[in-house]
């Protein structure tokens, strides 16, 4: 990769705010398509199984775009900065190698902490209502993100959210109705989506923290300013609620971590079956 | 019936126009709580493959189909009007296009 | 017309091909027949998104990933135009329901064996999905009207399955020496419960005639397995692998390969429950229904108070 090894390798500018960036997208998607994934077969009647699939795939797909963008990213870095990056031996073997980085490489060969995923798309699926409460909060939240990301001055990502925006469109108006469905259905579905909301409101205040990949990437144009995005969310989630005949939570209190590689119990497992295959026979063609 | 079939979603017939300009055609059916609800259905079941631009949907029940029994009464007095089909009519060669 | 000349009239429509359509008077057996294949072969597809489910969180790839969920999801989707098919028949889709869940109706046995590692997802859609194919092409041409067009519909989305199969088979078969143990481990444990697939021999399948003459059934269970078999054989040699069974010699004089002897025993007691994972699958899918109940009612009830609200708001206005 890096031929002269006496030259002096300088990494542009926000290069590795930029990979923190699309390796958050991507493993947000990736994750969240993977707990979508877990209700294929389970569902509670086979006309949403098939919707909740759909949606699973869009994420899915996403989640390879963005893959293969950060994959392009570090491929181009000298191996001594790729080594840096993530600490598994698996990633370091295949570093050390030569080889070049793919898609499967980022989503099997890293271990959790290297994982940039919110906390809120980690959280397990429990029930009907939990999927839905997640999945209204991320879709309403990737709406507006979306939205605006088409602007980003960084052509591959701005594409990108092009194609997004029309799939998380559908999502939020499919979980939007369901979180309705919930809320003014039945006393039990009710309950159930009140609970839902008031567990996973905690892990809502971290889609729109900005930390310091998110200060570079605003400061470059290339991705938006959250608080902006949190009042669109806020009032979206609010009008959808008032539907439902259900209130935002009156909890503040807000976690934290995921952006950064501290993470819920949950992804280790999740991990332990995305990964298993690639780990157990390392280095091979599927 | 038993008491868990009371809650069984009704059955919808959808149709779809596969491309701008063609007529909308009978896809097959589904179930759903609501008309809202049964429009995405048929999104998410029946327009997986690029198979439409447009849905309509409607709750089986509202559908009138004809009798079989009929069908006599109702087809076959259309088999001698073949009048009403151009090739009925002799027209001179010379006469293109009409 | 007296019963009489009505089962005359169906039977003249029978033997002209013509396509027998709900609204048509059809003999009692007939529909009965026909509820019991249609929803078994919807049971089937639902129950069969199961084994494959289980490798949708460990696929290997991405890629392999999205192919797989897209897979079972298809057949999500044709259990759904089976059970409508069905439907149309007078059976509502929750008495079937209850039918599967309560033991009383049968799918295909093979979906009560285990998918233990990556190479059974190959196997799957090579060996089970080529034999659904094999048993479902015909049916695109048969006699009732419903049934034929899910069929149709069906197949045109299998076409895809069989294939990913395949190539994920050959991907493991040029692949390092494990994987082309696993791939031959996999296709060692499928090939027998895949010939079962196709039902036991004709001598013991008492309705074939009848069902052949009404063209639910348009060929044999003997002469598809056959069939089977033999396009099996030649693929099996493009993989490199080695046939499960010792027995399979081309035979000259019939134009087909002979093959050694199915344990019916084996058949016989999976179909009666007695498979590695009939309790199992059983229990998942009545788990899955009966944990949506509330969903399910959750939406009806949602739509019945919009309903009631949007008729006061009209006789308000």
């Amino acid at each position: 990769m890096n031929s002269n090894p006496n030259s002096e390798f300088q990494i542009p500018n926000s290069t590795l705010e930029l990979l923190d960036f699309t390796l958050r997208l991507a493993d947000d998607a990736v994750i969240m398509g993977h707990r979508l994934g877990e209700w294929c077969g389970h569902g509670p009647v086979l006309e949403q199984d098939i919707a909740l699939t759909n949606t699973a795939l869009d994420h899915l797909g996403r989640a390879r775009s963005l893959y293969q963008y950060a994959a392009d990213q570090v491929n181009r870095l000298p191996v001594d900065e790729k080594k840096k990056l993530f600490t598994s031996v698996a990633f370091q073997n295949l570093v050390s190698s030569g080889a070049s980085v793919d898609e499967d490489d980022l989503a099997c060969l890293r271990d959790c902490w290297d994982f940039r995923n919110v906390l809120l798309v980690e959280q397990p699926n429990n029930d009907w209502a939990y999927t839905i409460a997640r999945s209204f909060f991320y879709d309403a939240f990737n709406y507006f993100f979306f939205t605006e990301l088409v602007k980003s001055k960084n052509e591959t990502l701005s594409s990108i959210a092009e194609k997004s925006l029309k799939e998380v469109t559908y999502h939020l108006r499919w979980s939007s109705e369901w979180v309705v469905r919930l809320g003014d259905g039945t006393d039990e579905s009710h309950a159930r989506i009140l609970t839902a909301i008031n567990d996973l409101w905690m892990y809502t205040g971290e889609l729109f923290t900005m930390n310091e990949t998110d200060k570079v990437m605003f400061q470059q144009g290339i991705a938006p300013d959250l608080d902006q995005i949190k009042t669109s969310w806020l009032a979206s989630v609010r009008s959808v609620f008032s539907e439902a005949t259900l209130t935002i939570p009156t909890g503040t209190w807000m976690q934290h971590g995921g952006k950064e590689g501290t993470h819920s119990e949950h992804l280790g497992y999740i991990l332990a079956d995305m990964q298993f295959m690639q780990r157990a026979y390392p280095e091979m063609e599927w | 019936m038993k008491d868990t079939n009371k809650a069984e979603w009704p059955l919808w017939e959808v149709f779809i126009r596969s491309k701008a300009g063609l007529d909308h055609k009978h896809a097959g059916s589904l179930h759903a709580a609501d008309a809202q609800m049964a429009m995405e259905n048929a999104r998410d079941v029946y327009t997986r493959r690029m198979e439409g631009v447009s849905i309509w949907v409607v709750e089986s029940k509202y559908i009138h189909a004809s009798d079989p029994e009929e069908s006599e009464s109702l087809y076959d007095p259309a088999n001698d009007k073949i009048y009403r089909h151009p090739t009925f009519y002799n027209l001179p060669d010379e006469v293109k296009y009409m | 017309m007296t019963v009489h000349s009505f089962q005359e009239h169906f039977d003249k429509l029978i033997d002209n091909e013509v396509t027998i359509e709900p609204k048509d008077w059809m003999p009692d057996d007939y529909r009965k027949t026909l509820i019991r294949q249609i929803s078994q072969h919807a049971h089937s597809e639902v129950v069969g998104m199961l084994p494959e489910g289980n490798w949708i969180t460990r696929a290997p790839s991405l890629r392999r990933k999205a192919v797989l969920l897209a897979k079972i999801q298809d057949e999500a989707g044709h259990g759904l135009y089976l059970y409508s098919a069905a439907e149309t028949l007078g059976v509502s889709r929750d008495d079937l329901y209850d039918q599967l869940h309560s033991g009383k109706a049968k799918y295909s046995s093979i979906f009560n064996y285990p998918t233990l590692t990556w190479a059974d997802m190959g196997a799957i859609g090579w060996l089970v999905d080529g034999a659904a194919i094999m048993n479902q092409v015909p049916l695109c041409r048969t006699s009732y009207g419903p049934y034929a067009r899910a069929m149709v519909r069906v197949c045109k989305e299998e076409s895809f399955h069989q294939r990913q199969g395949f190539e994920i088979m050959l991907t493991l078969s040029n692949g390092t020496e494990v994987q082309k143990k696993m791939a031959q481990d996999s296709f060692n444990r499928w090939w027998w419960p895949s010939l079962m697939m196709f039902g036991p021999p004709d001598a013991d399948s008492p309705h074939t005639a009848q069902s052949v003459r009404w063209r639910i059934k348009r060929l044999t269970n003997d002469e598809l397995r056959q069939k089977f078999i033999d396009v099996t054989v030649e693929q099996a040699k493009v993989l490199g692998l080695d046939m499960p069974d010792k027995d399979i010699k081309w035979n000259e004089e019939r134009g087909h390969y002979d093959f050694g002897a199915i344990n019916w025993d084996e058949f016989y007691n999976v179909v009666k429950g007695n498979g590695p994972c009939n309790k199992q699958r059983l229990e998942t899918r009545k788990k899955a229904w009966e944990e949506g109940k509330w969903v399910r009612d959750a939406a009806m009830a949602h739509a019945e108070k919009r309903k009631t609200r949007m008729n006061k708001a009209a006789q308000a206005a």
